[in-house]
Formats: structure tokens, C-alpha cells, sequence
């Protein structure tokens, strides 16, 4: 990972990541952030169980968390400032999460291109090495829309594509 | 749970279908249908929000949108003795998803013995302007 000519400010991802109203939603907490590469933790919550008959979490529940991770690890990974957007997520499930157990997501920014960033990271209990779910993920890199523009929807549909991170 | 369902489906009771599930109620995913058939929609919250600046919905959430339409479409559409199991899901983000309620839809394009493959369009203001796409493959054993 060859670090940006002026770097992001680390702090600042973890907390405008963690305040976002639905990783507030997941209870997400980072247990690391580094640049290119990161780690994060939510608890069990019942109000997210997709099954009520076995009490698995949805596995939106997985996507949010993996899709949040990813774009924090991106962010930690370019330029300050740099605008972002997910082109695309691919989620495989490997194993049902356990009911009542917090999970926690690793994830890293393994190539930075000068429109496009390639991510991938698994979601796992206590084991890294007995992982829930793996993605695979690519987010656009100044995708022309302004987080200080006037107006957010006009910056945004002015934007090539993507979901604005 | 399996018993529920067949009962729901048979009433075609998809409101109740969803309901039964703890995140569609959390996130406010609801489920309809109309003269297209299911039609799933994600409701807009503030708590869906994941970029406070352009007020854009959570790429997360739209991709709980794209897995629970393929869900629904696959327990109504198709005869499953079990509840299908999702083995990948694919999502791709093809516009800003803003603060609006946002709507699925999705088709069976193929079911196997064990295996079915789910495609679902996700849209807010008008189906010709999707907000993301994806594809889904479930385990139906």
C-alpha cells in the first residue's frame, strides 16, 4: 500500500464513520484504522435477526457492516478530501453468524488506481480464520460530486455513479 | 417458521410474510403487491442515512433491499420446502440512493435442484433510473 502525498486524518474517518445514524444503527465501534486497512466490532442485537426461528442476524446486517468497513479502509487509504463512491460489493456468506455473538469485520485496501480502489474483507466472530462472509468490493475515487456543494442533490446527480460514501 | 410461510403464501399475505422477519421491521422494509407482482420497498429513516452530507442512504441498506427482495421473490415465486439459504450476493451501486423511499423488484432466472439465481433492480423516483442492481445465488437444500 503506497501511502497518498497528504494522507487522511485517521481520528477523523473513525468518528465521522462511527456517527453515521446507521452504523449508530449496527453499534459498530472500531477496533482499528489504519491506512489502507481496518478492523471493526458490532454486538448482537435481536431487532437485526433476518430468522426468528434460529435468531441469525439478516445478512444486511453483514453487508452494512462489510460496505461501511470497506469505504472507512478506502477513505484511510487515499488523499484527504478525496470524494468516494461504491461501484460495487460482492458478499459470499461462508457460515450462518451464531445468534448472540458480536461480530467483528476486517478489511483491506489492497490497490489504489487513480480512479478506482479495490477492497476485500471478511467478517468473522472471534476467528479470523473461521470467517462468516467475505467481500470483495470496488469504490469510484473523485466521482465529480462536492460533500460542500450547495446543493447535495444536485452534486449528486451530477455524479458519474455510485453510492456516496 | 416454514408453516408460517406456507399458510402466508397461500393467503398471499406478503405484508404479513415480511412482517415476520425482526430487520425488515427495523430498517423499514415492507413488501406489496401490485399489478408488476411483489414489489418490495425500503421505506426512507433517518437511521438508513450513511452519508449525512448528501443525505444518501447506506450502500448497506440497499443491498439488504436487493437480498430481501430476492428472498421474498424466491419464497413466493418458486415451491421451496426450506427457507433459502443465501450463498452470494452481488450489489452494483449505479446511482446516488437519496433520502426517498426506494423500490425492488426481482425474478427468478433460474431455479435448480439446489441452487437458485436472483436478479433484483432497485430504483427511487422512476424504475428507468436504477439505483443498483445486483444478482444473488441461494442454497435450496
Amino acid at each position: 500500500m503506497i501511502l497518498p502525498a497528504n494522507p487522511p486524518d485517521l481520528a477523523r474517518i473513525v468518528k465521522a464513520f462511527e456517527a453515521l445514524p446507521h452504523a449508530r444503527v449496527l453499534g459498530m465501534t472500531f477496533l482499528s484504522l489504519d491506512h489502507g486497512r481496518g478492523s471493526v466490532r458490532m454486538p448482537y442485537r435481536s431487532e437485526l435477526v433476518g430468522n426468528p426461528s434460529t435468531g441469525v442476524v439478516h445478512g444486511g446486517v453483514i453487508t452494512a457492516l462489510l460496505d461501511t468497513l470497506c469505504g472507512a479502509v478506502v477513505m484511510a487509504a487515499v488523499a484527504e478530501g478525496t470524494p468516494l463512491a461504491t461501484l460495487d460489493l460482492r458478499i459470499d456468506y461462508l457460515h450462518p453468524a451464531s445468534p448472540g455473538e458480536a461480530i467483528r469485520a476486517s478489511a483491506e485496501c489492497y490497490k489504489v488506481t487513480a480512479t478506482i480502489a479495490f477492497v476485500r474483507g471478511l467478517a468473522y466472530h472471534e476467528a479470523i480464520d473461521d470467517p462468516i462472509a467475505h467481500c470483495a468490493g470496488t469504490f469510484m475515487l473523485g466521482t465529480g460530486f462536492s460533500a460542500t456543494a450547495a446543493s447535495p442533490v444536485a452534486a449528486a446527480e451530477g455524479a458519474s455513479g455510485g453510492q456516496p460514501c | 417458521m416454514l408453516r408460517t410461510i406456507a399458510t402466508l403464501k397461500e393467503s398471499g399475505d406478503v405484508a404479513a410474510l415480511n412482517d415476520l422477519i425482526p430487520y425488515a421491521r427495523a430498517v423499514g422494509l415492507e413488501a406489496m403487491l401490485d399489478e408488476g407482482g411483489l414489489l418490495v420497498a425500503l421505506r426512507f429513516r433517518e437511521s438508513n442515512i450513511g452519508n449525512t452530507q448528501l443525505r444518501a442512504i447506506h450502500g448497506g441498506v440497499v443491498g439488504a433491499l436487493i437480498e430481501h427482495a430476492a428472498i421474498l421473490h424466491l419464497l413466493i415465486e418458486t415451491e421451496t420446502a426450506v427457507v433459502p439459504k443465501v450463498i452470494n450476493l452481488s450489489i452494483d451501486y449505479l446511482r446516488p440512493c437519496l433520502a426517498a423511499d426506494t423500490f425492488a423488484r426481482g425474478a427468478v432466472l433460474k431455479q435448480g435442484r439446489r441452487v437458485a439465481n436472483v436478479r433484483v433492480l432497485a430504483w427511487q423516483d422512476s424504475v428507468d433510473r436504477p439505483v443498483a442492481a445486483g444478482h444473488a445465488h441461494f442454497l435450496l437444500t
